[in-house]
């Protein structure tokens, strides 16, 4: 049986057609990845990590200067924590093996999802990139990155410097792509392409809800809106100096990044001196009124502000501050959503607001979160348990950051939670993970689950992996069939397991991230 | 008042309409062509190909076959490729075939893209309407460069059915139509040295034209150095040096010409089939600075009325685009590892049967141990669903040419398919060997 069919032309915008092949490469790519070996696996998520490291601070410095903000020295430190960082993090760990539960007679081997598709932000350009790739890299997936359209450029260097490594230590080809161009129609495509087996959105919520509604899997992550509550038990001084360093990494543009202040009144004043101490200028009313203005005109952010410094801004707004101002603080009364400044903002202006109780401050943070921020983060500064106990309970985030500055502590950098550029925001925030996103969130397991019955004895699966890598480059290249005896005469790929040079570039980056993290705390 | 039901037919095709698929063939005896007709009936391969998309095609029946066939690598891209269907029905609001007296929007482009995707050195683009076309425009382009008459081929060859180009080829196809010119046209065995070079000696030839693999003659591969040394030679002797890429560029290979791979810049280079998108006819020829004298000499030398018609050069335009892509090529080379392992895998289960693989890219010719053997093959194919031709002048070799965009699980598809096909076919020859 046959009919006629006449299709409506279909014309799509340029770049489209480009995506779907990259989605096929991916496709190839990742069924020949899920085959690999835990040793070759570490080897490649070594090499990749290795390559963003050495250039942590070329993109750190192209990073701003493409998207115009953020603060060099703070991105090289998110560089090299989202790449050798992260892979410390897990060393040891891994998500290749089967692992074998003998008491439950239950095999688990990984299986990875496939081709992932990773939507990268402006704020966090490079360092997201390098996550992604990196979480993707352990899990045995194809990552295709759509970087935001801002920071294209810097992240396209760095995804192509982690792929080439990452191909000469052994990974299939186009293991690692890049969307050069992005555009709408672009990335509506390969968040609907079929082929796409998961799609990790970082970004803004219209990003984050199209990804959902692309109708394959997606983890997606919505909006932070930090209140964070200093109690009378504190310790000020400390407390200052976490909250006024947290706030101006890197000028304020992470979703972790502190927003509204809320000061127990017995300690009110004592806090905001301190922060004077810190680098920080507390706004006089008129001048807050003026920096209102020029952050939210007409009650709307200005995308001006984005990562922009507090000097800066506050010579936006006609205020002469202290040069080595690193952060305004604008103290404000009433937290409603026609108030500007209880908004999230990207840049370092901190709202400040006083209760007469801690009690009182959890109803205030409720209210912080209520106008945007849910599931996301809030930080506490107390030395009582039980207020923070009361406060983690009421209010509705997944992660509370105790004594400790949020932006690296709700990220995992300066606590123990899993480090992470990517925060889940659970069903509070609209998302599908609460937590930060890790290596298993890109994994699915096959369980082989023997009869419970007793006498059914599961043998031993000790020592049996399905997974080897080949031996050469992935896939072979095309030599005709008569002609194989030859290949040796191509140039090898280079399997050593990782020359000196890189050990030790390790050891030092390594060092680097002690060493800086120390600063950091210490400050 | 009553209504008399006219039953609509079957198959109803806007323009034209068939009751049935026996009337259908009945009239394609009639008033096109008895012979092929009657011969792929008698082969057991009755297919006349209704719908087609991506690499399926379906039969009027509604069976639908993967194609491993791509008539000679034109549906390299796939049937109906989106994106070239895009770019034609786009150019439709605008452009024609053009005249081909003046210079053309869309020659000039597809040239110029040719140009700088092609082995350097090449610089010119002459068009023809279909692949022959395109081979006599490359002898004669020989012809007036050297002032030399003679070609020479290979034993086995093909390269069309045009005036020049069927001199090139077996007899079948010239004494038939009493086209021989023996004189003119010396053929040598493949893989020959010597006797290459016994031909080229007396230095009255003006080229060599070489298939970078000779395709209806069952893809045997060139030895390794065997068309470098015949470049070699043709230097030597002052002869030019024709590549037929008509089956093998265009990715094929893993390259986007065949004849890269080998390091050979030829003097001119010959492209169709594929070029066209599978949707406008359209064969070019590129020719180096020095071989394409003619072109200032009299540029009205050659004239074809549909040679490089513009509609065919928007598709070519596409297509070329689409196999230029690092994709593209990264998507080509997983398909030829992927078939070549499972060919193995195949081949260990019936190693007496399933004699050999001859594999350069997606560029496959399989070899069985029986005169006929790759009809069986083909026949048994068809029944399980995948559309792969013998090999004319060697039926004992399949052509086996997967798509360069073949999807991972079409590809398996397509190989779990060909295991059973190769085993029923190895079945049924045994039968016969044993009831004989």
């Amino acid at each position: 049986m046959s009919e006629m069919t006449y299709e409506p032309l279909m014309v799509e915008p340029a770049g489209v057609p480009r995506g779907r092949a990259m989605v096929e490469r991916a496709d190839w790519a990742a069924r020949a990845y899920a085959k690999y070996d835990v040793a070759t696996v570490n080897r490649i998520v070594d090499a990749a990590a290795s390559a963003l490291a050495a250039r942590a601070q070329e993109f750190a410095r192209d990073a701003v200067a493409e998207t115009g903000f953020g603060v060099v020295e703070h991105k090289v430190l998110k560089n090299i924590a989202c790449s050798t960082g992260i892979v410390e993090t897990y060393r040891g760990q891994d998500f290749v093996s089967p692992e074998i539960d003998d008491i439950n007679k239950i095999v688990a081997i990984p299986r990875p999802a496939g081709v992932v598709l990773a939507l990268t932000p402006s704020t966090n350009p490079v360092a997201t990139v390098s996550f992604k790739i990196i979480l993707a890299l352990m899990t045995r997936n194809a990552v295709i990155i759509s970087p935001h359209p801002m920071a294209k450029k810097v992240c396209a260097a760095a995804a192509k410097a982690m792929a080439e490594a990452a191909v000469a230590a052994g990974a299939p080809d186009g293991i690692i792509q890049i969307v050069e161009d992005p555009s709408i129609p672009l990335i509506n495509a390969l968040m609907t392409d079929e082929r796409t087996d998961v799609i990790v959105a970082t970004g803004g919520s219209p990003v984050v809800r199209s990804a959902y509604r692309s109708g394959n899997p997606a983890i997606g992550v919505g909006p932070g809106n930090v209140p964070v509550l200093v109690d009378a038990t504190a310790d000020i001084q400390k407390t200052a100096a976490r909250i006024i360093e947290s706030k101006a990494f890197d000028n304020s543009i992470l979703c972790t990044n502190e927003s509204v202040v809320i000061a127990e009144d017995a300690i009110a004043d004592k806090l905001l001196s301190a922060f004077a101490r810190e680098g920080a200028y507390v706004l006089k009313d008129e001048e807050r009124d003026a920096i209102r203005s020029t952050v939210f005109p007409d009650g709307h952010f200005n995308i001006k502000m984005v990562g922009k410094d507090a000097v800066w801004i506050a010579e936006q707004a006609g205020i002469k501050v202290p040069a080595k101002t690193r952060v305004l603080v604008a103290p404000f009364d009433l937290v409603v959503p026609e108030e500007p400044l209880a908004h999230e903002k990207l840049c370092p202006v901190l709202g400040f607001v006083r209760v007469p109780t801690a009690e009182r401050g959890i109803d205030v943070a409720r209210a912080i979160l209520r106008i945007t921020g849910a599931g996301h983060s809030a930080a506490i500064h107390s030395a009582n348990p039980e207020l923070i106990m009361k406060f983690s309970a009421a209010v509705p985030v997944l992660r509370v950051s105790v004594n400790v500055g949020n932006s690296l502590g709700a990220s995992g950098i300066q606590t123990n939670l899993p480090p992470t550029m990517t925060i889940g925001t659970g069903f509070a925030g609209r998302s599908s993970v609460g937590e930060n996103l890790q290596p298993k969130h890109l994994l699915n397991y096959t369980r082989l689950a023997y009869n419970a019955d007793a006498r059914e004895v599961m043998p031993s699966f000790a020592g049996l992996n399905p997974w080897s890598s080949p031996t050469g480059p992935v896939p072979a290249y095309p030599l005709a069939s008569n002609d194989r005896a030859n290949a040796h005469t191509l140039a090898p790929i280079h399997r050593e397991p990782i020359s000196q040079d890189v050990a030790e570039l390790r050891d030092e980056i390594r060092k680097l991230i002690v060493e800086e993290l120390h600063a950091l705390i210490k400050n | 008042m009553t209504q008399e039901h006219v039953a609509a037919p079957e198959f109803d095709y806007g323009l034209f309409s068939y009751d049935s698929k026996e009337q259908m063939l009945d009239k394609s005896k009639e008033f096109w062509n008895p012979g092929k007709t009657q011969f792929w009936i008698d082969s057991g391969v009755p297919l006349v190909i209704d719908r087609r998309e991506e690499y399926f095609i379906y039969d009027m029946s509604g069976k639908r076959l993967i194609d491993a066939h791509l008539n000679g690598g034109t549906y390299n891209l796939g049937h109906r490729n989106p994106e070239v269907v895009q770019a034609v029905t786009m150019a439709m609001q605008h452009f024609d075939i053009g005249n081909h007296h003046f210079p053309s929007l869309a020659r000039t482009a597809l040239a110029e893209a040719l140009i700088k995707t092609a082995p350097t050195g090449l610089s010119k683009v002459i068009y023809g309407s279909g692949g022959g076309e395109a081979i006599d425009i490359a002898l004669k382009t020989a012809r007036h460069a050297t002032q030399k008459r003679k070609i020479v081929s290979i034993v086995k060859a093909y390269h069309g059915h045009t005036g020049l180009a069927v001199g090139t080829g077996d007899d079948r196809f010239s004494k038939l139509f009493l086209s021989d010119r023996p004189e003119e046209f010396p053929h040598v065995p493949f893989n020959d040295l010597e006797a290459m070079e016994d031909a080229l000696r007396g230095r009255d030839v003006a080229a060599v034209i070489m298939e970078t693999i000779p395709a209806t003659y069952g893809f045997p591969l060139p030895n390794p150095g065997y068309l470098e040394a015949v470049k070699v030679l043709c230097e030597k002797y002052d002869a030019l040096y024709i590549a037929d890429e008509v089956q093998t560029g265009l990715m094929r290979t893993g390259e986007l010409w065949g004849i890269t791979k080998h390091g050979i810049t030829p003097d001119i280079l010959v492209t169709g089939k594929g070029i066209s998108g599978g949707l406008y006819p359209i064969a070019a020829v590129l020719a180096t600075e020095k071989a394409a004298g003619w072109l200032n000499e009299d540029g009205f030398g050659h004239i074809s009325t549909f040679g490089g018609a513009e509609l065919g050069c928007i598709a070519a335009l596409k297509t070329l685009e689409i196999c230029s892509r690092e994709e593209t090529r990264s998507m080509v080379h997983y398909i030829a590892d992927y078939v070549a392992g499972r060919l193995a895998a195949i081949q260990e289960t019936y190693p007496d049967w399933f004699v050999g693989i001859r594999q350069n890219g997606v560029i496959l010719g399989l070899e069985f141990a029986h005169p006929q053997g790759a009809k069986y093959v083909m026949r048994h194919l068809y029944e399980n669903g995948v559309w792969a031709i013998f090999s004319t002048l060697d039926p004992r070799v399949l052509q086996y040419k997967p798509g360069i965009l073949l999807k991972p699980e079409v590809a398996e598809e397509m190989l779990d398919r060909t295991e059973i096909a190769i085993g029923k076919a190895f079945a049924e020859i045994r039968n016969e060997r044993k009831s004989a």
